[in-house]
């Protein structure tokens, strides 16, 4: 049975739903503890959201130093699938796995909200059970999830496709292009700032949308 | 002992929402004439000897730790 990590950094908010989600997708979720010295022989890895080391510093910047980040860098280098949700997606820029960084919201408030996007690159290991084009509602909860990158970065990640995610209907924190999550150039990593995890039961969130993000990433493992 | 100061700013072109939140606090409290506010962070270290190598090597902790790249510069210099 296919075998996804979930690791827990001290200040991790969302790793016990993203191990919900993970088997709720039909996986078995393996939890890595951030000063973990391999990876437990997993297939896949979500770094969950929250505030890891209490944000000090910057978001993820202590993160990316925790002794299991050698490894799930040289995993994801190696092509494994690595899904970074808000604090993940910070930690994921922090390692340099993405390009850009996040920042402060531009409205200088916490948003928790349900929030439309739109998946614009379903070639990831994460997103190729959505179409492209499709419109998904998933919560979305942080202070610092403006999207920002250099004039030359953001032209590439739009002339590449590498947008995975847009926010559709409204900006919600000032990213640029309304940027909600981005792929690397191979595709196997995937930061996004809203929620997914937080959407895969109708009892307990905005609906399902978020679920195949996880079935994504079962259905790569199995064609690769 | 030697203080070695690592200034770490947000770029020019970074939006700084807490830099704007400070600004526009002021006319509030009733200081007028200060056209903008940058906040960044200051960190201090403490080192046996600022020669070039520990310099060099700072410089390399403010790059890799303290600032990242991405959306901050930061300046190294040693305490007067």
């Amino acid at each position: 049975m296919t075998a996804i990590g979930v690791v827990t950094f001290p200040g991790s908010l969302d790793d016990r739903d993203a191990r919900t989600a993970v088997e709720a997708a039909g996986a078995t979720s393996i939890a890595l503890w951030h000063g973990d010295a391999d990876l437990r022989g997993v297939d896949a890895i979500v770094l969950p959201g929250g505030f890891s080391y209490g944000d000090y510093l910057r978001c993820g910047a202590i993160a990316r130093f925790a002794p299991v980040m050698e490894h799930v860098i040289e995993a994801a280098k190696a092509g494994m699938p690595v899904l970074g949700i808000c604090n993940g997606f910070q930690i994921l820029c922090e390692s340099h796995l993405l390009p850009g960084a996040l920042i402060r919201n531009d409205h200088r408030t916490f948003l928790c909200r349900d929030q439309a996007l739109v998946i614009e690159n379903n070639r990831t290991a994460w997103t190729n059970e959505y179409a492209e084009g499709e419109r998904i509602i998933i919560p979305l909860k942080n202070g610092e999830g403006g999207f920002v990158a250099d004039a030359e970065t953001v032209a590439r990640l739009e002339g590449e496709g590498r947008v995975v995610a847009r926010y559709a209907d409204v900006n919600p924190n000032g990213s640029i292009n309304a940027i909600a999550g981005i792929t690397n150039e191979r595709g196997n990593v995937v930061g996004l700032m809203p929620h997914p995890e937080h959407a895969i039961s109708d009892l307990t969130g905005p609906g399902t949308d978020g679920l195949r993000f996880f079935t994504s990433v079962l259905q790569s493992l199995v064609s690769a | 002992m030697v203080r070695v100061i690592v200034d770490v700013m947000p770029k020019p072109e970074i939006l700084d929402p807490q830099g704007k939140a400070v600004l526009g606090a002021l006319p509030r409290l009733g200081f007028s004439g200060i056209s903008d506010v940058r906040q960044g962070k200051r960190f201090e270290l403490d080192v046996e000897n600022a020669d070039e190598a520990t310099l060099a090597e700072i410089a390399k902790v403010a790059e890799t730790l303290l600032s990242n790249p991405v959306i901050e510069d930061f300046v190294v210099r040693v305490d007067a």
